[in-house]
């Protein structure tokens, strides 16, 4: 299985792109303005191989496995996503950052799908119209989706791509799973740390 | 790269899609290949309102009020709007899973089910959640290689797997499903008010006339005139068959509505009967149940149909690729093939799946049809909608 993904890899650099629109390097920008409430940690010189920015990633990364966090259905057919760490980010991440990602995803993903005044006030003029206003108004859950989108983004550039992870929007995956890419450095000198072993990553 | 740049026609998502449904508009309209019972549809409302615009509107609105053609008017076209948005719209298709993901899953599997003895069949696929307190049975799909989501099913006239599905129907020519139910809904309710409408107006224009001068008279001199009474009649037998069973339609769902069910639940009977689980989803309140069903969020559609395909993936092998990049890497496939994760056999894996285990072939979509004449064929009856779902 690892053979066939790293046979990809060449190729998966596009996938990494969210949209199809977006050029391949993400830029650091200083983002919308909104704080997640987590600052990237001082980087560990004993953590797996160090990547300073997303595109260092791209260039001398070659992806070693991916993760999928699954769906947590206990609470009906509203999007959220499990907490549960997955082992194979044990040694790359900190469990307390992964949870606090995932749990801000969950508040969001529960914000677009509340169901309440806002949500009723929006169905009823829709309907009202023919739902001809839907070509002119964005409608609530597509504004959090963009909420969402940028950050993503901006967990890739401060926390995630440092660690030489990699964070896919769910959108793209039809809001199944959040799949985290693991990459391994494939240049040898550069890094202060050797590469980690995808010994770990296999081991089912 | 050449200097010469030229002008090179974009590959967007659409057209590499597996399933078959059939895109217009560059993506933005997405049905099902069958559409000839929509075009029906689509004749019978026009055709009858055109006849009903054309023939009694001039006659009721001078003998009657104005606001007569002006209400009719506005009802057919909120009825026409709602047709097309059921029609048009992605139901809520979920798009299958990547190679990677596939493998993922597997493996989970894998992992779960332990050592199995050769010989020895491995257990169905299921995986058990916990919803509201009730264990509910996530089954695995073996065309799209996902644990289908609560309340999802696999439409096999559409060959994807539909979130919150309800039925597939043919006279709106598209699945219904979490996205479009309520256009849905709404396209019942108005197009059996519009009927209603229509029909009364009817009587009323027959009833107006008769008493003005005679029942069907006809003056030689005016001989639009004469045409009236059959093209009335025309409407009236039209209204009268529609009536029935749109009424009916429109009164099932709105007591599905209230109890937060799908068609695809109650024929199935999922949630009825003493042993069974109890509807995890409702709120046991009519009016929450109601609220949630059609002035819920608007829910996105999580299937790209607009977006680029990328250069690479299309330059690297010779057949169109899907967005399945390794298993076009390393099989030679046609456009609608199945992913080459590796299958564990069991008793639910289809006839065709099987020998892929093997040899880890690819399979066309033409075996795909052949197996599936297992399925049920659709059902015209009274009541206009199709139930369809692969045994899976």
């Amino acid at each position: 299985m690892v053979k066939a993904v790293l046979a990809a890899a060449s190729t998966l650099t596009t996938q990494l792109v969210p949209t199809s629109r977006q050029p391949l390097c993400y830029c650091p920008t200083s983002g919308n303005g909104f704080s997640t409430g987590t600052d990237p940690p001082p980087s560990h010189g004993n953590m797996a191989t160090e990547f300073h920015n997303l595109q260092d990633l791209r260039h001398t990364a070659s992806l070693a496995t991916k993760v999928f966090i699954q769906r947590d259905y206990s609470e009906g057919t509203v999007c959220k996503f499990q907490t549960k760490f997955p082992a194979e980010l044990d040694s790359r991440i900190e469990r307390t950052l992964f949870e606090d990602t995932i749990k801000t995803l969950n508040n969001y993903y529960a914000e677009a799908e509340k169901i309440g005044g806002h949500s009723y006030l929006e169905g009823c003029l829709a309907c009202a119209s023919a739902y001809i206003i839907f070509l002119c108004m964005e409608t609530r859950y597509e504004k959090v989706l963009k909420k969402i989108s940028t950050y993503i983004q901006e967990q890739n550039e401060k926390i995630y791509a440092p660690r030489g992870l990699l964070i896919t929007d769910p959108i793209e995956r039809g809001m199944r799973v959040i799949e985290i890419s693991i990459f391994e450095d494939r240049s040898s000198s550069g890094s202060s740390s050797s590469g980690s072993s995808t010994s770990s990553s296999s081991a089912r | 790269m050449s200097a010469v740049m030229l002008p090179r026609k974009v590959t967007r998502k659409w057209e590499k899609l597996p399933g078959k449904n059939t895109f217009c508009c560059d993506g933005r309209v997405m049905m099902a290949r069958q559409k000839g019972v929509f075009y029906l549809t689509l004749f019978l409302i026009i055709g009858t309102c055109a006849l009903f615009f054309a023939f009694e509107c001039p006659y009721l609105a001078v003998h009657l009020s104005a606001a007569i053609p002006v209400f009719a008017v506005v009802l057919f076209l909120f009825v026409m709007a709602m047709l097309l948005r059921t029609s048009f719209s992605d139901p809520g298709v979920l798009p299958r899973a990547l190679p990677e993901e596939a493998n993922f899953i597997e493996m989970e599997i894998e992992a779960a089910n332990g050592n199995i003895q050769a010989g020895q069949r491995p257990p169905p696929r299921i995986r058990n959640v916990q919803i509201n307190n009730q264990i509910v049975k996530l089954k695995y799909c073996y065309t799209c290689k996902i644990f289908r989501p609560p309340r999802a099913s696999h439409c096999s006239i559409c060959d994807n797997c539909v979130d919150r599905f309800d039925h597939h129907c043919p006279w709106v020519g598209n699945c219904v499903g979490k996205r479009n139910y309520r256009y849905f809904y709404l396209f019942t309710l108005s197009l059996s008010l519009l009927t209603i409408y229509i029909f009364t107006f009817d009587i009323v224009h027959v009833a107006l006339r008769s008493v003005d001068s005679g029942f069907l008279n006809c003056d030689s001199g005016h001989c639009l005139v004469s045409l009236t009474p059959y093209c009335t009649v025309i409407e009236v037998l039209v209204c009268f068959f529609t009536l029935w069973s749109v009424v009916g339609l429109t009164g099932f769902h709105t007591y599905l509505i209230s109890l937060n069910q799908t068609t695809n639940e109650d024929i199935k009977g999922s949630w009825s009967g003493k042993n069974r689980v109890q509807n995890p989803y409702s709120h046991k309140n009519i009016m929450k149940n109601c609220c949630e069903v059609l002035c819920g969020p608007t829910y996105p559609s999580v299937l790209d149909r607009r977006g680029v395909m990328a250069e690479d993936s299309l330059s690297s092998t010779p057949s169109p690729p899907t967005s399945d990049v390794v298993a076009t890497k390393s099989n030679p496939v046609t456009p609608n093939t199945k992913t080459t994760a590796p299958l564990i056999p069991n008793e639910h894996t289809p006839d065709e799946a099987k020998p892929s285990i093997a040899a880890a072939a690819q399979k066309t979509t033409k075996e795909e049809k052949v197996s599936s004449p297992r399925d049920s064929g659709p059902k015209v009856s009274p009541a206009p909608i199709v139930v369809k779902e692969s045994a899976h």
